[in-house]
């Protein structure tokens, strides 16, 4: 609002209140925008969510947006004791993206218990714990640690392309997919999504096979495996070679996978890929997800799910929907 | 509550200050005011294919003027993009991030016998050095001889390639002496920082060094020869790292360095050089 009106203060008032209605008027109208959705029985108020890996366990974006604004706060894989993690170089950039081989470092699951879920919990959101581990056991130790937590989901990391064990032996093949997600299902007092990794030949088959195992829903996509060479030093650039790729450019590889799958499975899926804008995350919907994860982009600009949020509030009125849910898996 | 949030900056002057070697000076009145010696800022890429922000250091402060001084060198893409910026463009940041140099502890907790600050840079490590010298000033708010007086001496000890040197003079306004190294010898002691320290007969077998602190800030064999040395000599170190960043707030893990006993968030032996750092006591942290 301009400070430069010129004019009797009366005059000026006349100019200022209408625009101040007006402003209110769209206030209203954008919180009663319905963005809720439901994954597996679990009522988010919007559909954005962290993606794990990206976000911590919400302490350190804290200072930068209101996690009460965000449908879900997924956190960082955690194991059922501390992880080291990879050496450094842990990242590099790439054209429209990122590598990463963090390695899944993390404080373990009693540290997390102790000091961030009691975190997360002080805002309204909902807390999502992806879970890692090497070895069915360490990932069901963990699981059971959860049960009598106030966690909303777990979702399971089967789909780490940086640690070895770290869950991609059990994310490859159908068999051992649908065999993890039936262990975990066992073991879980929460709703379990299963984290698909796409470095696979049939991402649709994988995803039945999490569904057959019992998963409630399906996270997709973790990062493709990718590798950047320093030809100066003549090397590689990540300390283990390797990474996971991640950004704008994996975004229309992500939203055909989850379009493949929502034709493959009927429960819920979850999109993720590349996000920097609603757009981005529309197209999941659209494509079939009922609810998206926003990565890489927190990096860029640390307060973007929420301004997601409100993008979709936009279209929903835009569009005249009368909710968001309406548009999920309309593409087909 | 009120969030922290991406700055945009104006420039306000750019130039090169030796090849490759950029001053750049933005308007940026937010992180002016909060901002402290050896914090650092993540610049964000116009080219949005270039994802990641570069974490530069701050050379120096205007906390009343509200603008701050960047100097690095291009060795990217990104740098190179940030080299071309004229007056009057913007640039996206954040910060200022990280813990900077303990210059007050330094100052409150000072020696009655005086104490001697070394500032140690190597190359593109220099230019936070120049803040922390004025910050260490301004806290003291007198330098001088060390005596009897509990003064702070400062001496700057820069190392360089060659004789392409840069901001050695504006250590000499704000330090009490300034020694240069070059790797060629074109310029001050020839070869490194350390060669200078030991000519200077600030490294040697002599105890009774507690009185006697280093900054130091370059590449990882230089800070690495540091803390062997800060610990032959009883000195007290801190030393500033680098590492390749993604979130530069602590989230990502990516910029971790090794540490010597477990680390209380991290749980391992790995401290984050963006949120924890960059700064560190020397004894803390493996190299």
């Amino acid at each position: 609002m301009s400070t430069g009106v010129i004019g009797r203060p009366d005059e000026q008032l006349e100019v200022i209140l209408p625009e101040m209605k007006k402003m209110k008027t769209e206030n209203s109208e954008m919180q009663e925008a319905d963005l809720r959705v439901t994954i597996a029985g679990v009522e988010l108020a919007n559909p954005v969510m962290t993606a794990s890996g990206t976000f911590g366990s919400g302490m350190e974006y804290s200072e930068f947006v209101d996690l009460n604004r965000l449908g879900a706060v997924v956190t960082k894989g955690v194991a059922d004791v501390p992880w080291e993690g990879n050496a450094t170089p842990r990242v590099a950039e790439v054209y429209g993206g990122m590598l990463n081989a963090i390695g899944l470092q993390n404080p373990g699951i009693d540290t997390f218990l102790k000091r961030d879920l009691p975190f997360l919990k002080k805002f309204d959101t909902k807390v999502i714990v992806n879970v890692c581990g090497h070895t069915e056991e360490e990932y069901l130790r963990v699981v059971e640690k959860l049960r009598d937590q106030p966690v909303d989901m777990l979702e399971i990391n089967i789909s780490c392309p940086n640690v070895k064990e770290g869950g991609i032996a059990f994310g490859l093949v159908p068999r051992g997919v649908e065999n993890i997600t039936k262990k975990i299902k066992a073991a879980a007092a929460q709703p379990v999504i299963m984290k698909l990794s796409p470095n696979v030949t049939d991402i649709a088959e994988i995803a039945r096979a999490a569904e057959a195992g019992g998963a409630d829903a399906l996270s997709l996509i973790n990062t493709l495996t990718g590798m950047k060479i320093d030809v100066q030093r003549r090397t590689f650039v990540l300390a283990n070679k390797t990474g996971g790729m991640s950004g704008p450019a994996i975004h229309p590889v992500a939203v055909r996978m989850v379009w493949q799958c929502a034709q493959a499975v009927s429960i819920p899926l979850i999109g993720m890929g590349g996000i920097r804008s609603t757009e981005d995350a529309l197209e999941f919907m659209l494509a079939g997800a009922s609810a998206v994860a926003v990565g890489t982009a927190n990096f860029i600009q640390p307060d973007i799910t929420a301004e997601i949020v409100d993008g979709m509030r936009s279209y929903v009125q835009e569009q005249g929907l009368a909710n968001i849910r309406e548009i999920i898996g309309t593409v087909h | 509550m009120k969030y922290r949030k991406k700055q945009q900056a104006a420039v306000i002057s750019q130039k090169e200050l030796v090849s490759g070697i950029y001053d750049l000076q933005l308007s940026v009145p937010d992180i002016a005011a909060q901002a402290r010696a050896g914090q650092f800022v993540s610049l964000y890429c116009a080219d949005k294919s270039r994802l990641l922000p570069r974490p530069v250091s701050l050379a120096g402060i205007g906390r009343e003027e509200g603008t701050i001084r960047l100097i690095y060198r291009v060795s990217g893409a990104g740098t190179e993009e940030f080299s071309r910026l004229q007056p009057g463009d913007t640039l996206e940041l954040l910060g200022p991030l990280g813990n900077g140099f303990p210059v007050e502890t330094i100052t409150g907790s000072r020696e009655e016998t005086g104490t001697r600050v070394f500032l140690i840079g190597g190359g593109i490590g220099i230019p936070p050095l120049l803040e922390t010298a004025k910050a260490l000033k301004d806290s003291v708010g007198v330098t001088g001889c060390t005596d009897g007086t509990g003064r702070i001496q400062i001496t700057a000890v820069l190392g360089y390639r060659d004789s392409s040197t840069f901001l050695s003079r504006e250590f000499n306004t704000v330090c009490d002496h300034v020694l240069i190294a070059s790797e060629d010898g074109s310029i001050g002691t020839k070869g490194t920082v350390l060669d200078a320290l030991r000519e200077a007969g600030e490294i040697s077998e002599r105890p009774g060094r507690k009185n006697t602190v280093w900054f130091a800030c370059g590449p990882t064999p230089m800070l690495r020869a540091l803390k062997t040395c800060a610990e032959e000599n009883g000195i007290s170190c801190w030393l500033s790292l680098e590492e390749r960043m993604a979130c530069g707030v602590g989230a990502c893990l990516a910029c971790v360095c090794r540490t010597a006993d477990t680390d209380e968030h991290s749980q391992v032996k790995n401290r984050r050089i963006c949120k924890d750092g960059p700064v560190f006591r020397a004894e803390e942290i493996e190299l």
